[in-house]
């Protein structure tokens, strides 16, 4: 209290008057730097928002006044994925915007997560056909899914509320480790053959039960040529 | 016009109707709608080439034409001053599978006598060709393009017959055939891995590239030019 009420000799108030706490208080924090550097990062994720469907609609009405994605340091939407640091990739991806989903993911910077919202673009959803990205994990890594078609905002917030959680749990002594990107994969879809076919695989309640599968003879419609190989 | 909704009305009321069996949609067809004026003056003047009419939902006049000659009659009701159905308002395709005929759909409708009409070409599967109706119609162009991505119908004459909706290097087939299967020919590892592979020159014609890159196309170089001009005077 005394230090801070001594008059400095040019006739000015104390450089550490208005400290962090107040007056008196001192004017540094110690704290660790995993702690600081994972408290802006969360505290200011600017979403990408990729919306290519009705998903796209529950994203606005997170962003609007009623959910205010604001609250959560979802400050804007960044609609460019130079400043972006978490991708909402909303909707249903056909093959041909594949490429297109891939190259605003390579030109996010690190560190950047993403989300896959709603049914389609997890697994496909109820589009199981010749056109559809069968689930966006095959061309980008995913950190979260949310379930839904479509998801309520609600069910965004939580979503991007994970995300702030396992940012929480990042060191930045194994940064780099979690974060290098090999510059082979630009461009390339994230999974191999393999995976891409376990996890396109039709799922019990969809064309498993259709007549194109011919696993279950429903009609004249069915036909040998249509069976899958 | 109060008449047409009406008889509208009763066709809705009368449940689905057979389109499939002319005969009895053409029976309907004595209270549904009045005889088609285009279509008694279509027989008059092409006799043979007229194959066939009926009278479908909602009192929908179809002809059914002869494919050879479609680009004939339908160049016919767009200029003769008595039909004059200058408005193409859509053109699309119908593959009824098991290796019956495709038909291409023409739904032409007259501003002037506020009259609609939809002509109907049959093409067996072997020979999927038909001429062109873009320089009837220009708004034919995408849809001729659509209807050659989606059913492998090749349009003679077109200007710049290619794929719209599927990607340029797409190489399964014509996806709404009906002998197309649901998921594609190709595995779905063999599909992303085409997917990536797209490049961008794959969309676009070397005209629509040069849009992007060269100012010139876009008029930039003579505003370059006027700039200097206008600091000399």
């Amino acid at each position: 209290m005394g230090l801070t009420d001594k008059k400095l000799p040019g006739g000015g108030t104390s450089a550490r008057s208005g400290g962090l706490f107040g007056a008196g208080g001192p004017t540094f924090l110690t704290t660790k730097l995993d702690f600081i550097v994972n408290w802006s990062r969360r505290n200011s994720l600017w979403p990408m928002p990729f919306g290519t469907a009705c998903c796209a609609i529950e994203m606005m009405a997170s962003a609007a006044s009623n959910f205010d994605l604001a609250r959560f340091g979802m400050e804007r939407m960044s609609f460019s994925p130079r400043q972006a640091d978490v991708l909402i990739c909303a909707g249903r991806v056909p093959y041909k915007l594949a490429p297109v989903l891939r190259r605003i993911w390579d030109q996010m910077p690190q560190p950047k997560w993403s989300i896959s919202m709603g049914a389609c673009a997890s697994s496909g959803g109820v589009f199981d056909n010749y056109s559809m990205v069968q689930g966006i994990d095959t061309i980008i890594p995913v950190d979260v899914y949310i379930p839904g078609c479509p998801p309520r905002p609600e069910a965004l917030i939580y979503g991007l509320m994970m995300i702030q959680e396992k940012i929480k749990q990042e060191s930045l002594a194994q940064h780099f480790d979690n974060r290098a990107e090999d510059p082979l994969s630009v461009g390339r879809p994230r999974s191999d053959d393999a995976e891409v076919e376990a996890l396109t695989g039709p799922f019990g309640n969809s064309t498993r039960q259709n007549r194109v599968s011919g696993l279950v003879q429903t009609d004249r419609i069915s036909r040998p040529e249509d069976r899958l190989p | 016009m109060a008449d047409e909704t009406r008889s509208g009305l009763d066709a809705v009321e009368e449940g689905p109707a057979a389109s499939e069996d002319a005969e009895s949609a053409a029976s309907g067809a004595g209270t549904l709608a009045p005889e088609h004026p285009s279509v008694k003056a279509l027989r008059a003047r092409f006799g043979e080439a007229i194959h066939s009419h009926e009278v479908g939902c909602r009192g929908q006049h179809v002809v059914f034409v002869d494919a050879a000659r479609s680009r004939e009659i339908l160049e016919w009701l767009r200029d003769d001053p008595d039909h004059h159905y200058q408005f193409l308002s859509d053109l699309t395709a119908v593959d009824y599978g098991g290796g019956r005929p495709l038909h291409v759909v023409y739904q032409l409708f007259s501003m002037t006598h506020h009259r609609s009409l939809r002509v109907k070409c049959v093409l067996p599967v072997t020979a999927l060709e038909i001429d062109s109706v873009e320089p009837l119609w220009k708004t034919a162009d995408w849809l001729e393009r659509e209807v050659y991505d989606l059913f492998g119908i090749r349009f003679n004459g077109h200007p710049d017959l290619r794929r719209i909706l599927m990607p340029e290097n797409y190489a399964e087939g014509h996806p709404l055939r009906k002998d197309f299967p649901l998921r594609g020919r190709f595995s779905r590892a063999e599909q992303t891995r085409r997917a990536l592979s797209q490049e961008v020159a794959d969309f676009y014609i070397p005209e629509e590239m040069e849009i992007g890159r060269d100012p010139q196309v876009l008029g930039h170089e003579q505003d370059g030019d006027a700039l200097p001009s206008g600091e000399n005077a």
